[in-house]
C-alpha cells in the first residue's frame, strides 16, 4: 500500500541523506521525497511516499523516529489529509494539437506558462494520481520533458505537525 | 571565567570533564594538535595500539566490561576506514562509545586531499549519530551531545569528525552541564497500563518462559532479571550477548538459546505458553525461522528500549518500550502486591517436561578423547578460574564452546561480539577490559585464524605490560566455515584450511610474552595453572585441539528452533 509520511527534522547537513541512506540500507522503497525549510528556518518539513506492507511501513515510520536528527514524524494515512504535486511538463504543440493541449490544461486546472510557436510549458497541481491522468491524456509522442517535485501533504482541519 | 582554549584543548578538556580515564588511538596528520594536548595533561591515559580497528576493539572491551562510554582517537582517512570494522561492530551490539577523527582542514574537505575521506558518509550508516565540526563554536556542545547519546537510550557508537584547523583555532570554553535536544529524548519508564498487561499475562501462564539479551547487560538490570525469574520459578534462556544476565550455574537457567543453544532452551522456547523477551530482538540467529516459530501458539512479552526492536522479527501481545532496568523493577513492584500467582501444577508439569530435554545431555563429548577436545579446554578454564574471569572471545567455533562451556554468573564478565561477528574482535577487546578492570583475571578465548586478524596487537600488550591469558584453540581450520562446508557443502573444505601458521610460542616468546604449546588433555589443567600463575604476564596458550570436532546443538539457516542437529 501507499503510505505518505510526513516529518520534521533538524535542518542541518547531512539531514536528508540519513533519510536516503536508511532507505537504501534496509530496502526500503522510496517513491518520492520532497524536503524544503520550514517558516523556523531550523526545520525541515520532508514528505515521503512509500509502498509497502502495513509492518514494513510501521517499521520504516520506527526507523525515521530513531534517526537523531528527526523530531516529529506521522503517516498521513492515518487521518485525512491533502497531498498537492506540482508538475511541470513541456510538450509539442503545433498544428491542430495547439488548441487541443490548450483547452485538455484548462480541464486539468493548468496553466500554460511558456509558450513558443512550436511548444507549450504548462505548469499543473494536484494529486499524483491527476498529474498521472494528463499525461495520459496527451498523446505520449507529444510530450518532450516532465518534471515532478514529488508530494507533499498536510493533514486536514485541527491536524498539525508541529514541534 | 572562561578563557580562550584550541580546538585541541577543548577537545580534552571536554574528555576531562567526562570523567574519562583511558582512551585509545593512533596518532596521525589530521589529530596532531590533539595529541600534543594529550602529551601536556595526565588525567587522560592514551593507550597506543597498532592498528585503530583494534583501538576500537579496546575501547569496545572498556566498555561492555564497565558500562562507561568507551574513547577511540583516530587520524583521518585510513584512520578511519581502519576503525569502521570495530565501529560496525560496537554498533550491532549497542556499545556506548565515542570515536574521536581527525578530518583534513575545512577549506580542503572535498578536494581529495591527502588522507581525505567522507568520513560521516562512510561511517553514517554504522554509528548512533555523527557530527562534522566545521565551527569551533560548536565543539564543546558537539563532544556533549556526542557523550549523551552514545549512553542513553539504545547505546551506540557516536563519531565526532574534527577538521585540523578547527583544532587550531581557539573560542572560549565553557563544558555545558546538560545538553537537551528536541529530537532526541529516549523513554525510560514503561508504559503503565502494557506492564499491568504483561503481569496479567505472567500470571496466566502455564508454560512460561523468560528469554534475556543483551539489554540485561547493558542496563545493568542482571540482579531484577534474577529476582523475577527466581520469585516465579520460571525458566531462562539467555541469548549470546545477554550471557551473565541470569547466573548460568543457577538451575533455572536453561543456558543460552539459538543456533547452538541447548537442546532444552530451544524447545522450551518453542513450545512455551507466555514468553517474556527482556532486552532481546529475536534475531536470526536465536529464533531461525520465524515461520516455523510461529507453528506453535504463544502469547509474547517484548520489553525493549528500542520501539523499531519490537514487532520487526514477530508480532507481539504485549509490546513495553522503556528502560529494561525500570520496565522490570515497575513489573516485579506489581507481581509483589498481586495474590494471585501463576498455575504451581502447570509451571510442575513444564520443569518436568524441561528436566526431560535436559536429560538429552546435548552438550556431550567425547572426555575420553586421545586428543584434546576444546569443550574440555573451557570446562578447566572454568575450574581454573572458578567462573570468576573476564572472557573476550574471537568468531567461530571457540566462540559458541565458550558461550555453551564457561557459565557465566554475573553480567559484563563475556565480552563477544555477537552481532557483526567481528574476527579480530578478541584480543584488542581484552586489552579494553584488562584497562578498566586491572586486577581482574582476563582471558581471549580465540582460534588460530581469528587471532590472526589483530596479531599486532600482542605489541600493545607488551607496552602496557598486559597479563592477558590468550586461549588458542588452534584446530588448523576456520573451524565454523569447515563445519558448515562438512554439513552442506559435500565436505569441500574450499579454502578453510590454514596452512603456514607461525609457531604461536616463538611468536608470543618475540614479542616478550610466554608461550604454552599444550597438545596432551592430561596437560591441559595443569597448563592452565601455570598460566594463571604468571600474574604479571601475558601468556599465549597454543592448544592442539581436534580438527574434526563440531558445534551441536545446530539448528541449521532457514530450519526452526525443534529442528536441531544433535550430537
Amino acid at each position: 500500500m501507499r503510505h505518505i509520511i510526513s516529518l520534521l527534522m533538524e535542518n542541518e547537513a547531512g539531514a536528508l541523506s540519513r533519510v536516503a541512506g536508511l532507505f537504501s540500507a534496509r530496502g526500503y522503497n522510496i517513491e518520492s521525497l520532497s524536503v524544503a525549510p520550514t517558516e523556523d528556518p531550523t526545520l525541515s518539513r520532508m514528505t515521503l511516499v512509500t509502498i509497502g506492507s502495513d509492518e514494513v511501513v510501521e517499521q520504516v515510520t520506527k526507523q525515521l523516529n530513531k534517526l537523531i536528527e528527526v523530531v516529529k514524524i506521522i503517516d498521513l494515512n492515518d487521518g485525512n489529509h491533502i497531498e498537492r504535486e506540482l508538475m511541470l511538463v513541456k510538450v509539442r504543440a503545433a498544428g491542430p494539437d495547439r488548441e487541443e493541449i490548450k483547452r485538455l490544461t484548462e480541464i486539468f486546472r493548468g496553466s500554460i506558462i511558456d509558450v513558443t510557436d512550436k511548444s507549450y510549458t504548462i505548469e499543473l497541481t494536484g494529486t499524483s494520481s491527476k498529474l498521472d491522468a494528463f499525461l495520459q491524456a496527451i498523446e505520449r509522442s507529444a510530450v518532450l520533458e516532465t518534471v515532478r517535485t514529488g508530494a507533499s501533504g498536510i493533514g486536514r482541519g485541527e491536524w498539525i505537525l508541529k514541534v | 571565567m572562561s578563557v580562550e582554549l584550541t580546538g585541541a584543548e577543548i577537545t580534552i578538556r571536554c574528555l576531562q570533564e567526562e570523567g574519562v580515564q583511558c582512551i585509545f588511538g593512533y596518532p596521525g596528520g589530521a589529530v596532531l594538535f590533539i595529541y600534543d594536548e594529550l602529551f601536556k595533561q595526565d588525567k587522560v591515559r592514551h593507550i597506543l595500539v597498532r592498528h585503530e580497528q583494534a583501538a576500537i576493539h579496546a575501547a569496545d572491551g572498556y566498555a561492555r566490561s564497565s558500562n562507561k562510554v568507551g574513547v577511540a582517537l583516530v587520524t583521518s582517512g585510513p584512520g578511519v576506514t581502519n576503525a569502521v570494522t570495530g565501529i560496525a561492530t560496537a554498533y550491532m551490539d549497542s556499545i556506548p562509545m565515542v570515536v574521536i577523527s581527525g578530518q583534513v582542514p575545512t577549506g580542503a574537505i572535498g578536494l581529495d586531499a591527502f588522507q581525505e575521506v567522507d568520513t560521516v558518509g562512510i561511517t553514517r550508516p554504522c554509528v548512533k549519530h555523527n557530527f562534522l565540526v566545521k565551527d569551533i563554536s560548536e565543539l564543546a556542545l558537539t563532544i556533549k551531545k556526542a557523550f549523551y547519546i552514545a549512553s542513553t537510550g539504545r547505546p551506540g557508537p557516536v563519531l565526532v569528525d574534527i577538521p585540523k584547523d578547527v583544532t587550531q583555532q581557539k573560542t572560549k570554553f565553557a563544558y555545558p552541564d546538560k545538553v537537551s535536544m528536541r529530537s532526541y529524548n529516549p523513554v525510560t519508564k514503561g508504559n503503565a497500563r502494557q506492564i499491568k498487561k504483561a503481569a496479567e499475562l505472567i500470571l496466566s501462564a502455564k508454560r512460561p518462559m523468560i528469554y534475556a539479551g543483551g539489554g540485561v547487560i547493558l542496563s545493568d538490570a542482571a540482579p531484577q532479571l534474577t529476582e523475577l525469574t527466581q520469585m516465579l520459578n520460571f525458566p531462562c534462556t539467555n541469548t549470546l550477548m545477554g550471557l551473565g544476565g541470569y547466573p548460568a550455574t543457577d538451575k533455572q537457567s536453561l543456558g543460552m538459546l539459538g543456533m547452538h543453544g541447548t537442546y532444552e532452551a530451544n524447545m522450551a522456547m518453542q513450545y512455551c505458553d507466555v514468553l517474556i523477551a527482556v532486552g532481546a530482538r529475536f534475531d536470526d540467529r536465536v529464533i531461525g525461522n520465524p515461520k516455523h516459530f510461529f507453528n506453535e501458539n504463544r502469547k509474547i512479552i517484548h520489553i525493549d528500549i528500542d520501539p523499531s526492536s519490537i514487532s520487526k522479527r514477530v508480532k507481539v501481545d504485549v509490546p513495553i518500550v522503556g528502560d529494561v532496568l525500570d520496565v522490570l523493577k515497575d513489573l516485579i513492584k506489581l507481581l509483589k502486591a498481586e495474590k494471585d500467582k501463576p498455575d504451581q501444577a502447570a509451571l510442575k508439569e513444564w520443569w518436568k517436561q524441561i528436566e526431560l530435554w535436559r536429560e538429552r545431555d546435548c552438550l556431550k563429548f567425547d572426555r575420553g578423547s586421545k586428543i584434546i577436545k576444546p569443550q574440555m579446554v573451557i570446562e578447566k578454564l572454568f575450574n581454573v578460574t572458578k567462573g570468576d574471569a573476564f572472557i573476550t572471545s574471537d568468531v567461530g567455533q571457540h566462540q559458541m564452546w565458550a558461550a555453551q562451556f564457561y557459565k557465566f554468573d554475573k553480567p559484563r564478565r563475556w565480552i563477544n561480539s555477537g552481532g557483526l561477528g567481528t574476527m579480530g574482535f578478541g584480543m584488542p577487546a581484552a586489552m579494553g577490559v584488562q584497562l578498566a578492570n586491572p586486577k581482574g583475571k582476563v582471558v581471549c578465548i580465540t582460534g588460530e585464524a581469528s587471532i590472526q586478524m589483530c596479531i599486532q596487537e600482542l605489541s600493545t600488550c607488551k607496552q602496557y605490560k598486559l597479563p592477558l591469558k590468550i586461549i588458542n584453540l588452534n584446530n588448523r581450520y576456520m573451524g565454523m566455515v569447515r563445519q558448515w562446508q562438512e554439513f552442506f557443502h559435500g565436505n569441500r573444505y574450499a579454502e578453510s584450511y590454514m596452512n603456514a601458521l607461525p609457531d604461536f610460542v616463538k611468536l608470543a616468546e618475540s614479542y616478550g610474552h610466554v608461550g604454552m604449546k599444550i597438545e596432551k588433555p592430561e596437560d591441559v589443567e595443569d597448563a592452565l595453572k601455570e598460566a594463571f600463575k604468571l600474574k604479571d604476564q601475558l601468556v599465549f596458550m597454543d592448544f592442539i585441539t581436534d580438527q574434526t570436532e563440531n558445534v551441536f546443538p545446530m539448528v541449521p539457516g532457514g530450519k526452526g528452533l525443534s529442528e536441531m542437529i544433535l550430537v
